[in-house]
């Protein structure tokens, strides 16, 4: 009963917490108290959801810094390190977007950040663990424009060896440099590929050349219940008639 | 020496002087030796690239890159249930336990949960992708040093568990069956015996690679030492699964955090090994097919009555916000970040694979080996091009 004993060890984290899902949560709170005391007013926002996760936006500045004191607190397992572009795609899901019609307003061109919020266009985003508690943070941090329109953070590979891979991949799809990096060349694209794939403005030729059969999917049903008195064979006459013209 | 006489003793001298004069005379620059993009050595379009000295690494750099296909951008023009289809094909081999994590994210964000049934044929589906998908790696580990034999064990076994799985879902290799809320469809008839007969063959399966393959002397001797990972390393890196696991760090998803899955129900035992080389990470793995067949049959006899789906909308809007899921898949920790926005379609999805980190410790592992240990190293670290190219 190895499994019995062990879960019971790491029950107070997980078990309760979803059991009284309303109450606070200690050990996440704990761990954005503690990270305050470390950065003071690096730490900018957090949100906590109770028993589940905690999310914690820092400053560019203290970005490096916020690494190295959740290393220290025992978050030493790196998970990943990416980005988001909160611009709204200016293409759309494509351009049969389903989703444009039922909402009958246009405005959906403002930008609106995630848990956190965020002031800039960009965030890098990042998650370590604690792997003895089993607890993980996210962390997020705004990165800030310079006047030519370069971005450029950081990097978190002294702290954590294993961001070396994911800041290479960062940096070539959202164009954000990592200042200090050991081998910034590019992961996945060609060396002489130019933009960068993951912001919202690159566009998705495949998307843009041809029409994509997705549709089919959220296509309303057809609605048969005025059609049903009308008969069936008047059914089958609009019916062909479509396909007649169709075809 | 001493039994030598002095002329014996003088030839002695001057063999060594000569070796030495041999050693500095041919004292090479070094050479770049290229392996792959296509190679066997490297399941896939993976390229290695080694800078030697002699027989040793001094530098070695994997280059991806070869299989991108971007699913990160493609995520973002589908809609919710369309996603599970492209993400099938990340991990090819264990191609359900993929889907579980990205549908368990969203039913997240709708704060919604599958029916005990549902949950329960998951977890089960889930281990027989880990079983297919290990299984195959036992069997590969043998090819990688010339031993023949277990590849064709593996596959004749790998067989069973493949006919199981599109039995249950239709698929072979990408079965597209989780949904959001549930699943696609009710196991068939029969499928719950037949399911226990696989799993007795799949233990006969581990024990023959235990005594052909980790029983064998060149095995042990080509694995044993070499490769060691460290845990504090292991942790910078990223690295999860099995191979975090045989550095001695006792961490599986499965056990330590809270999902709306099965295995909390069934009694099982996470490996681990204190060495953490070549050796430890094939066995740790070894062991764990073995535990996923136990979780198996387990589950098998306690599967609860019910509907396999949730009352979900028919058009599935997600709600604005964001949510991290993370499952432990066969090669280790499998996670998406998903941010919605209130569309059909997630506004952003990270895709965090294992096998990702678990390649990116290569260029440290590597340093200082011989070059026939590349192979074994790279071997038992274990990734799926897919799962690092995305």
């Amino acid at each position: 009963m190895q499994r019995s004993q062990s879960w019971s060890a790491v029950a107070p984290l997980s078990d309760t917490d979803v059991e009284a899902s309303a109450s606070p949560d200690e050990l996440r709170d704990g761990i954005v108290a503690a990270l305050t005391s470390d950065l003071g007013d690096g730490v900018v926002d957090s949100h906590v959801v109770s028993g589940d996760d905690v999310w914690v936006r820092v400053t560019a500045e203290s970005w490096v810094a916020a690494g190295q004191a959740l290393h220290r607190r025992g978050f030493t397992y790196f998970c990943f390190l990416s980005a988001i572009d909160w611009m709204p795609s200016p293409y759309g899901r494509g351009e049969d977007d389903p989703s444009a019609d039922d909402d009958g307003d246009d405005t959906v061109d403002e930008m609106r950040s995630g848990y956190t919020g965020g002031d800039t266009r960009f965030q890098l985003l990042a998650r370590v663990v604690d792997p003895q508690r089993h607890v993980g943070v996210t962390l997020k941090a705004d990165v800030p424009e310079a006047a030519d329109g370069s971005l450029a953070m950081p990097t978190w590979v002294p702290v954590y060896a294993g961001a070396n891979w994911h800041e290479r991949e960062t940096a070539e799809m959202f164009g954000i440099a990592f200042i200090g990096h050991p081998d910034p060349r590019k992961m996945y694209l060609p060396g002489d590929f130019e933009g960068h794939p993951l912001r919202k403005d690159f566009p998705l030729l495949a998307r843009m050349v041809k029409p994509w059969p997705g549709i089919v999917d959220v296509e309303p049903m057809p609605e048969k219940d005025e059609a049903a008195e009308g008969g069936t064979a008047d059914d089958n006459a609009t019916g062909e008639t479509d396909g007649g013209a169709t075809s | 020496m001493t039994m030598l006489s002095e002329r014996q003793q003088l030839s002695y001298i001057a063999a060594q002087a000569a070796d030495a004069r041999l050693n500095v005379e041919l004292e090479t620059e070094g050479m770049t030796l290229n392996i792959g993009p296509q190679h066997p050595a490297t399941h896939g379009t993976l390229r290695i690239i080694a800078r030697l000295d002699g027989e040793q690494v001094v530098w070695a750099e994997p280059s991806a890159g070869y299989m991108h296909r971007g699913y990160e951008k493609l995520t973002e023009v589908r809609t919710f249930p369309q996603v599970t289809s492209l993400i099938n094909r990340i991990d090819w081999l264990g191609s359900f336990a993929n889907e579980v994590p990205f549908i368990l994210a969203a039913e997240k964000l709708m704060d919604i949960e599958a029916p005990p049934r549902a949950q329960h044929i998951r977890t089960i589906l889930f281990e027989l992708s880990r079983i297919a998908n290990v299984g195959l790696f036992l069997g590969d580990l043998g090819v990688q040093m010339g031993a023949v034999t277990p590849v064709f064990m593996a596959f004749r076994d790998r067989e069973y568990v493949l006919n199981l799985i599109e039995g249950a879902t239709g698929g072979r290799f990408h079965p597209n069956f989780d949904r959001i809320g549930g699943l696609k469809d009710d196991l068939p008839k029969g499928w719950i015996d037949e399911t226990k007969q696989v799993m007795k063959k799949l233990r006969r399966f581990c024990d023959e690679i235990d005594d052909l393959l980790f029983g064998n002397e060149i095995f042990q001797s080509r694995m044993r030492g070499v490769g060691v990972i460290p845990s504090d390393i292991a942790l910078q890196y990223g690295l999860s699964g099995a191979n975090l696991r045989a550095s001695g760090v006792e961490w599986d998803l499965r056990r330590d955090q809270s999902l709306p899955m099965a295995w909390d129900k069934v009694d099982w035992k996470v490996w681990t090994h204190p060495d953490g080389d070549s050796w430890a990470r094939c066995w740790v793995r070894l062991q764990e097919v073995r535990e996923s067949t136990k979780i198996v049959d387990q589950l098998l006899d306690t599967i609860p009555a019910g509907p396999v789906m949730a009352k979900v909308p028919r058009i599935i809007k997600v709600p604005e916000g964001e949510a991290w899921v993370s499952t432990e898949n066969p090669l280790g920790e499998m996670g998406y970040y998903v941010v919605s926005k209130g569309d059909l379609g997630p506004f952003r999805v990270k895709i965090r694979s294992a096998s990702f980190n678990n390649m990116s410790i290569a260029p440290w592992v590597l340093k200082g080996v011989y070059v026939p240990d590349i192979i074994t190293i790279l071997a038992s670290l274990y990734f799926i091009l897919g799962d690092i190219d995305r």
